[in-house]
């Protein structure tokens, strides 16, 4: 009865990543960690990191919240392992957006991005209201 | 005036969802609207009298000495005494017009608030309420130095009477509590829970944000001291609402926002404020929310309160079935005897937002969220729920649609 499957919002590889999150859990001893919560529904996210020589050597997010935010961070985890910190401060909001593939409501669009508001205030120490849209 | 003939149509007289549901233009639309307790959807008989105070007899009140103007006092001041008959005040200098719910309870945090709660004090709030109903109080603890305890729930969503019986013995300055949870629907016994408060030397203020809609309220049989509630949740527009005090209580209290219209001299010197209940409406007013409100108070007089309760409790028994049936659901709150229109439940494995995309792609429009109820969703363990919410107009095919947006997000998520 649904279009939702017709229209792909709910892609198989959302749903997996959804389902099994690459890179959930947390880091002993990381080099960074932050949180971020998504006031509309009171979703949390936060990340760990280990960067050794500039480069972020590894990677956990942890927290709860629907399958887009939790898509969205596995995702964005996957592509920062290993990645010179430099390189990973050019990532933008059009990139993660890309990356999950659908098209995002604009009620859901905090979901998507809140991974990536963890990994700038966390990572660069911006404030936050330079990380706002 | 083809609009403003539609706003003296006759309300239907029977009970007959279909004939309401022709009332409402957004129908027409195809949705499915479960979110009431969030806001009410209006008929043309309120958008009508809206149109026709814009277009026919625009102007301010309580000022100008032209007939359009005088037509403009008088069609606002009737609200009050609609206002007035519906929650049974003793008179209208009892009716506060305020923009909803929050800025009522802001009036009485700030005006009473400031005037009689010092330090060391005791307020009394509890974990149904919503945020509009805590963090006033909140302020004004902080501010004085007094300090908010919280009724807690049991596990059926229900206040624990015991813990409040055992707070009011420390004697509180204020309690203040919602009739209706608009997070649960939980019924509270609000009677009961007054006379007790009162016994116990409380000052007592009722948040019907949620009761005014959906059953008949009678403010002097509750004997609370104010009583504050929406527009929109009721069929009226947003921008207007109001704030039952008791006169004694107002007559005492300073003024809350002043300038214009609540004055009744003003000097260099200093100024003297007007009776109530102007002392508490300065600045042009919300005039054509407050007439479109008086004819979504017709148009529920029309049904009949009783009426309006008895169709969404019906609702309200189909729906727990047919939610209660999905396995994998889970429902917070009461058994629909002790509830009002307002299912709040969780999809195991499926996110409250995930669902809302989900349904809306059926054009179901449900809620997901924390409700403006933080502490209660942190005290369920959960951080959101969804929220299927019903109104006079909800009939069992949207229900229906519901349950299966939620097959259908069970699917995808499988």
């Amino acid at each position: 009865m649904s279009s939702a499957a017709d229209d792909q919002f709910y892609r198989e590889y959302i749903l997996d990543h959804y389902k099994n999150p690459r890179n959930f859990g947390r880091l002993e001893h990381p080099d960074i960690s932050h949180e971020e919560d998504n006031p509309l529904c009171g979703d949390v996210i936060g990340m760990d990191f280990k960067i050794h020589d500039g480069v972020i050597e590894d990677i956990r997010f942890h927290g709860r919240g629907c399958a887009i935010s939790q898509a969205s961070a596995s995702l964005l985890t996957e592509r920062l392992k290993g990645m010179p910190l430099e390189e990973a401060k050019k990532i933008s909001k059009a990139d993660v957006l890309g990356e999950l593939g659908i098209q995002i409501s604009p009620a859901r669009i905090k979901c998507a991005l809140l991974s990536l508001k963890v990994l700038k205030v966390g990572a660069y120490g911006l404030a936050n209201d330079e990380v706002e849209d | 005036m083809a609009v403003a003939g539609r706003a003296q149509g006759a309300t239907p007289k029977k009970f007959d969802v279909a004939a309401i549901r022709k009332d409402f233009p957004i129908f027409e639309t195809g949705i499915a609207y479960l979110d009431s307790a969030n806001t009410s959807q209006r008929p043309r008989q309120v958008t009508a009298a809206m149109m026709d105070y814009f277009e026919r007899y625009n102007s301010n009140i309580h000022r100008a000495a032209y007939a359009i103007a005088e037509e403009a006092t008088e069609r606002y001041e009737a609200t009050r005494e609609k206002i007035r008959g519906l929650i049974n005040a003793a008179s209208t200098k009892e009716v506060i017009y305020t923009r909803g719910t929050t800025e009522g309870i802001n009036l009485v945090a700030y005006s009473w608030g400031r005037a009689n709660i010092s330090s060391g004090d005791l307020i009394v709030v509890t974990l149904l309420d919503h945020h509009s109903n805590i963090v006033p109080w909140q302020l004004l603890a902080a501010e004085k130095g007094a300090h908010v305890e919280y009724v807690d729930i049991d596990e059926k969503g229900e206040l624990r009477l015991d813990q409040f019986a055992d707070l009011l013995k420390r004697g509180p300055k204020l309690v203040a509590f919602n009739l209706i949870s608009n997070a649960l629907g939980t019924i509270n016994p609000a009677a009961q829970m007054v006379a007790q408060a009162k016994a116990a030397g409380a000052t007592v203020l009722v948040d019907g944000a949620q009761s005014t809609p959906h059953q008949p309220v009678d403010v002097r049989a509750l004997g609370c001291d104010f009583y504050a509630f929406s527009g929109h949740k009721m069929l009226g527009p947003t921008g207007a609402g109001i704030l039952y005090g008791r006169r004694e209580l107002l007559e005492a209290m300073p003024p809350f926002m002043s300038g214009g219209d609540m004055i009744k001299t003003v000097r260099t010197e200093g100024t003297t404020f007007h009776e109530l209940p102007w002392k508490f409406e300065a600045g042009t007013q919300a005039i054509a929310e407050v007439i479109g409100l008086g004819a979504a108070v017709d148009y529920l007089n029309g049904l009949g309160m009783d009426a309006v309760r008895a169709h969404e409790l019906e609702i309200t028994e189909y729906a727990y079935e047919a939610l209660s049936e999905i396995a994998g659901l889970t429902v917070y709150g009461p058994p629909p005897s002790r509830r009002a229109g307002v299912i709040s439940f969780a999809l195991a494995g499926i996110h409250p937002h995930d669902l809302a995309t989900i349904a809306d792609r059926d054009k179901v429009c449900v809620r997901a969220g924390h409700h403006c109820a933080m502490p209660l969703m942190t005290r369920l363990g959960v951080a959101a729920t969804s929220r299927a919410s019903f109104y006079l107009y909800t009939q069992k095919d949207e229900v229906d649609r519901l349950v299966g947006s939620i097959k259908e997000a069970q699917r995808i998520f499988s």
